[in-house]
């Protein structure tokens, strides 16, 4: 509970609350208390305008969840018992490193995953590894480790159930997760 | 399996747990059992019938259960003997009984029950044990447990644990539990319930206090709960990943995998939480560690020659040495309450999880389980058997096989999932109600 993000965003980030819902699934026995989710603003300086002005609407989708984005896409895929990030997944990781590059205040959690083949310690440490190759290709772009926390939840949070080829290489992964999301 | 838990224990627990009912969570089917069987003649006690609840039965349950006996059926008795001058030890030759228990139930004026037992060496016509206690209806189990254990000791020269209890992860649903039962799966108690995941319950080794992951603030966490007083306090909570604790034998520290340092690699804390003292010190995976009985090794993972390996480093620290060769994926060491053998899983060529042991004198390793995806193992306190989480077509069960591989039990839960299992210790508190 103390490596919590700051939640410093969320005074400014409220006005954009609406345009992304949250998904958080409500949670029965809490033990702490959830940030709620933060979007990134582009607070346009006010300049006193000695006459009126035609106002000017901004977009305002969140770019990390606009499904045209690739800032949407937040999960990376991994082979089994394999903790390389695959090339097809660098454009996304490199993506949510400019990013962060660009937007400092920013902080992510890697979230690593496997598949149920394995051990349950093992699994542990193998989603840890996964979730630490995630974290050396971005602080590489130049995003300093200190913004990124990586956690494991091994085998017991399974994006799809089942016992299949298909099910295990959908479990096997790293989701990136904003800070107040 | 075998089981063991007395009553003074149970009411001890009973302050602080949440939720008691008189069923079985987990049903236990013996699947293989032992080449010879000990048959015993359990007779039905006199006033048995009069009593609020069924003695015997449980007895009957606990002794068949383990696969190492066979129980002489007694036909009609009118009389139940009570008395050594009262047995026809012809008779119970002629039904080939080696061992025969006989008792009484009594009320007494103060509405609990005098339970008296005496067991007998048919062939030497000799009684070998004999007890009393007084106890309440409700400690009839406990009671029962703890006749048992004397049953099975006597006749085999080993502890019983008919009066242990295990901890275990039940997922209902989204929700998990993390549960405390006698270890025949009766009197299931809740002792958390969370909609994160829960894993790897660890017994302090007097039984008071459980070490568990929780992953409640979204990642994982060591807690350690007294299960006396329901107390929980996070004694690992650093940055990145805090999980797979086990307890130093005087239960005084604790070891845990952290991955604030490195990806995982293995620490010393002090149970009550405090600053962790690193005891590995590589660039691969060090996880899943256990002390020996002597408190003096540690017996840990590692995948630092590729595939993950089984290892043991002192705890004052000094060189890891590698001690399995066999097979590229070795994980998850126990190891037995006398430290001569490691259980732990194994990875075979087909991907099938097996449970296996080596025998730290001779490298010896012997697979005992056929998987396809069996975990955690845990000793049962007498060192006979393993429990260990089984999984069978998608769905989680719990396993035991005996150290040599010929006694196999399934357990399986209506009420969902059941994984992790740990078998408690024996119970510190034992002073026999008389």
């Amino acid at each position: 509970m103390k490596e919590k993000f700051s939640s410093a965003m969320m005074a400014i980030s409220v006005v954009l609350l609406a345009a992304c819902a949250s998904k958080e699934p409500a949670k029965e026995a809490p033990v702490e208390t959830r940030t709620a989710p933060s979007a990134p603003t582009t607070t346009a300086p006010t300049a006193p305008a000695a006459k009126p002005v035609v106002p000017v609407e901004t977009p305002t989708l969140n770019p990390l969840k606009d499904p045209s984005n690739i800032l949407s896409k937040r999960i990376i895929y991994f082979d089994y018992d394999k903790d390389v990030v695959k090339s097809e997944f660098q454009a996304i990781v490199q993506a949510h490193a400019k990013f962060l590059a660009d937007n400092r205040s920013r902080k992510i959690r890697l979230e690593g995953h496997a598949d149920e083949r394995g051990s349950r310690e093992y699994n542990m440490a193998l989603g840890q590894r996964r979730a630490d190759s995630v974290r050396k290709v971005i602080n590489l772009l130049g995003v300093a480790n200190d913004r990124m926390e990586t956690i494991s939840f091994g085998e017991d949070k399974p994006r799809a159930q089942g016992s299949t080829e298909e099910a295990w290489a959908q479990n096997r992964r790293v989701e990136i997760v904003y800070d107040g999301e | 399996m075998i089981e063991k838990l007395t009553a003074n224990f149970c009411g001890l627990l009973a302050g602080v747990l949440i939720t008691a009912t008189a069923h079985a969570q987990l049903t236990i089917d013996v699947t293989t059992s032992a080449g010879r069987q000990i048959p015993v003649a359990i007779v039905e006690f006199r006033g048995e019938v009069q009593a609020p609840q069924n003695f015997t039965p449980i007895i009957i349950n606990n002794l068949a259960r383990t696969g190492l006996f066979r129980i002489v059926t007694t036909g009609a008795i009118s009389l139940s003997p009570t008395e050594p001058s009262e047995v026809n030890f012809v008779d119970w030759t002629s039904r080939t009984a080696e061992a025969l228990l006989i008792g009484g139930i009594t009320a007494q004026p103060d509405g609990r029950f005098e339970i008296r037992y005496r067991l007998f060496d048919v062939p030497r016509q000799t009684q070998i044990s004999s007890g009393s206690m007084v106890v309440a209806a409700t400690q009839f189990r406990g009671a029962a447990h703890k006749v048992s254990d004397e049953i099975y000791e006597k006749l085999t020269g080993e502890r019983g644990v008919f009066s242990t209890k295990v901890a275990y992860v039940l997922k209902r649903g989204q929700r998990f539990e993390l549960q405390v039962a006698d270890a025949d799966g009766f009197n299931p108690q809740t002792v958390l319930s969370s909609l994160e995941p829960i894993g790897g319950p660890k017994w302090s080794p007097d039984g008071t206090k459980l070490a568990y992951v929780t992953f409640e603030s979204r990642k994982s966490n060591v807690v350690v709960q007294d299960l006396l007083t329901g107390q929980r306090r996070v004694v690992a909570n650093f940055k990145g990943d805090n999980y797979a604790p086990s307890w130093s034998p005087d239960g005084s520290q604790l070891t845990v995998a952290l991955s604030r340092d490195a990806v995982s690699q293995i620490y010393v804390i002090p149970a009550e939480g405090g600053e962790p003292r690193r005891l590995t010190q590589s660039s691969s995976i060090d996880s899943g560690a256990t002390f020996t009985p002597d408190g003096k090794t540690i017996i840990f993972f590692s995948d630092r020659s590729g595939g993950p390996q089984l290892y043991s480093v002192p705890v004052a620290g000094g060189d890891a040495k590698r001690l399995t060769f066999e097979g590229n994926y070795n994980t998850s060491p126990r190891i037995s309450p006398d430290g001569k053998l490691v259980a732990f899983v194994t990875r075979d060529a087909s991907s099938r999880l097996r449970i296996a042991t080596l025998e730290l004198a001779s490298g010896i390793i012997n697979v005992l389980t056929d998987g396809p995806r069996d975990d955690s193992p845990s000793f049962s306190p007498n060192g006979r058997s393993i429990l260990f989480e089984s999984k069978v077509a998608g769905r989680g069960s719990l396993g035991s096989v005996s150290v040599d591989g010929r006694i196999k039990q399934r357990l399986t839960s209506q009420n969902g999932d059941v994984r992790e299992p740990a078998w408690g210790p024996y119970p510190q508190v034992v002073a026999a109600p008389r």
